[in-house]
């Protein structure tokens, strides 16, 4: 069961080895300028405009999160309508009652007004 | 591949209150924070629909539904009822408490209805997914009700160390079934019982079992792994602490019969050993450290700490009295720790915890009944005659001296009961013999008055017929 498993190996191999060599011919053959102008960070050929660790707006977050569970929905979706003739009735009804829980949370997020940017 | 139907019978229970909490949360959307009662009203209905539910189809034998994954037993039933009647008086008392402190909002009973659900599931779990999924259900909706009171900085704190330590203990729990489902290939419990004695690797095997055990601890609370539990109780607004001291113990008790004894009943000269330590351990430290705190909700923390201790020794003899002693000891401790928690929040009033020791100086002054309530609750929980308390400790201490050799851990057990007293015995000197700081009298609507008093009295009724509950506990626990 295991040699199943040597296509991958290989492929971890070739990946490994193609990115490290790519890096190390770069560090080989490039000539080594350094100056303080090249070393000091930039952002779009600019001076730094703003401290790189700044606050995010907590509503990012929850987008985040409403996001997955309808992005997850969907990954659900996708196989069950391929098999939805072969697992019959009880298939059918148990994914009804899956996206009828979801709907309750949809009704829910958008009364609290979750939805909403401003 | 064909899917027959299942048989949904034995779930109605769980379904019933699946719906309805789904209805609680719609409803709840369009109340207005003045008709919010409704809700209050709505989460009670469900639950009490749930435990006629069940009543009515109360179960003689073992029924196994949804390809083997969900069990409904004599035991299941019984410890469901318990943890709905625990749920019920806990919504009860928070109700005021909620109201003062502007936390009345209807997330906290749809949290706690889902809360409830995740218990049944876990309590009716026969496979480590459902295990899984039950356990999960109740975990997430109590980290966020710890950290509903969000301005909080100590409830926040709270919340955070209990998320943390609760996915750490998850992953422990999950990293042991999948080592598990790896030398056994089934993740059913029964099959898994029946596979254990042949399987080949046997360190491989003790490997998955320390594991599940770690994750169990976690849950419960139990020494080494308790490092949460003085945290969470202390931070959480006194209403979620009292909802998850309360009906969870008796979801995790199940969560304990249903992996080790149901799961693992063959490796019990295993597991005994490491639940002697944990128990060993459990009541040492909670009992000691008990007595150092200031902070009621701190002290009963630890002793909640030393109760999950001695509730171990019953399941350790491995025997049906030992089992149905711990059962006993379970819905006991329920019923102590939501008259403990109880007293708390009719003592609090707005901006005023009254979770320190010195707050309850001198209640005798301020209300005799209610501080003779208390009285009792103390006393039973240090394990004084006649008081329920004291019948759980002593049918633990039965299993444990009828089993062989184990007649140390019953005089340990002995103990560290006697050290734990003081502490105890502390709160009722105080209440009784110093004075009070304030004299105002106790300000409480009258169905708190009426169930707190009720839930005393049914720790002193249910000492004087000791034989009532245990016999009950037997009798469940029997029949499979």
């Amino acid at each position: 069961m295991l040699e199943n498993y040597l296509p991958v190996l290989i492929f971890i191999c070739v990946g490994l080895l193609v990115g490290t060599v790519m890096i190390a011919l770069g560090f080989v053959l490039a000539p080594h300028k350094p100056d303080s102008e090249k070393l000091s960070p930039y952002e779009c050929g600019f001076e730094a405009f703003e401290d790189a660790r700044m606050k995010f707006d907590v509503r990012y977050y929850l987008v985040a999160i409403l996001f997955i569970i309808f992005d997850l929905e969907i990954a659900f979706l996708f196989p069950w309508a391929i098999v939805l003739k072969d697992i019959g009735l009880f298939g059918f009804l148990a994914m009804l009652v899956f996206l009828g829980i979801l709907v309750v949370g949809f009704v829910y997020e958008w009364k609290k007004g979750a939805l909403e940017w401003e | 591949m064909n899917f027959p139907l299942p048989n949904f019978l034995p779930a109605l229970p769980e379904i019933f209150l699946l719906t309805m909490a789904c209805v609680v949360l719609l409803v709840d959307l369009f109340l207005t924070d003045r008709s919010r009662g409704a809700t209050y009203i709505l989460a009670m209905a469900s639950l009490l629909g749930v435990c006629v539910l069940i009543a009515l189809s109360f179960s003689h034998s073992r029924i196994l539904t949804f390809s083997d994954t969900f069990v409904r037993d004599p035991m299941a039933d019984a410890l469901k009822m318990g943890i709905m009647i625990a749920a019920m008086v806990s919504f009860l008392y928070a109700k005021d408490y909620l109201r003062e402190h502007g936390m009345f909002k209807g997330e906290f009973y749809i949290l706690g209805l889902f809360g409830v659900l995740g218990m049944m599931i876990l309590v009716s779990a026969h496979n480590f997914l459902t295990v899984y999924l039950g356990l999960e259900l109740l975990s997430l909706c109590m980290y966020a009700m710890v950290a509903m009171q969000r301005d909080s900085a100590i409830a926040s704190e709270a919340a955070m160390k209990y998320f943390v330590l609760g996915a750490i203990a998850s992953g422990m729990l999950l990293y042991g079934m999948s080592i598990l489902y790896g030398v056994t290939g089934t993740l059913d419990l029964g099959l898994i019982n029946e596979r254990l004695p042949n399987v080949q690797d046997k360190i491989l095997l003790s490997f998955g079992m320390v594991f599940l055990i770690v994750g169990i601890a976690f849950k419960l609370g139990a020494v080494p792994f308790h490092m949460w539990v003085p945290d969470v109780y202390e931070g959480a607004p006194t209403a979620v602490t009292l909802y998850l001291a309360a009906a969870p113990k008796l979801a995790a008790f199940a969560m304990l019969m249903r992996l080790l004894v149901d799961g693992m009943a063959s490796l019990h000269g295993q597991w005994q050993d490491i639940l002697i330590l944990l128990a060993v351990a459990s009541m040492a430290i909670g009992n000691i450290i008990a007595i150092a705190q200031a902070n009621l909700k701190r002290l009963l923390a630890y002793s909640a700490i030393s109760h999950v201790g001695y509730l171990l020794l019953g399941v350790l003899t491995g025997t049906t009295e030992g089992y149905a002693a711990s059962m006993f000891y379970a819905l006991t401790y329920v019923l102590m720790t939501l008259g403990a928690f109880g007293m708390i929040m009719l003592m609090s009033r707005q901006g005023f915890e009254a979770d320190r020791l010195e707050d309850f100086k001198g209640l005798n002054e301020r209300s005799p009944w209610f501080a003779f309530i208390m009285m009792i609750l103390m006393f039973s929980m240090a394990g004084v005659p006649p008081f329920l308390g004291f019948w759980a400790k002593l049918s633990v201490l039965q299993a444990l001296v009828q089993s062989t050799g184990l007649l140390w851990l019953a005089i340990t057990a002995v103990v560290f009961s006697i050290i734990g007293a003081f502490y105890y015995l502390r709160v009722i000197k105080m209440m009784y013999f110093d004075k009070a700081e304030d004299s105002s009298a106790l300000i409480a609507s009258n169905d708190m008055r009426v169930v707190l008093s009720a839930n005393g009295l049914l720790v002193l009724g249910l000492g004087l017929y000791p034989g009532l509950l245990l016999a009950f506990c037997l009798a469940t626990i029997v029949s499979p």
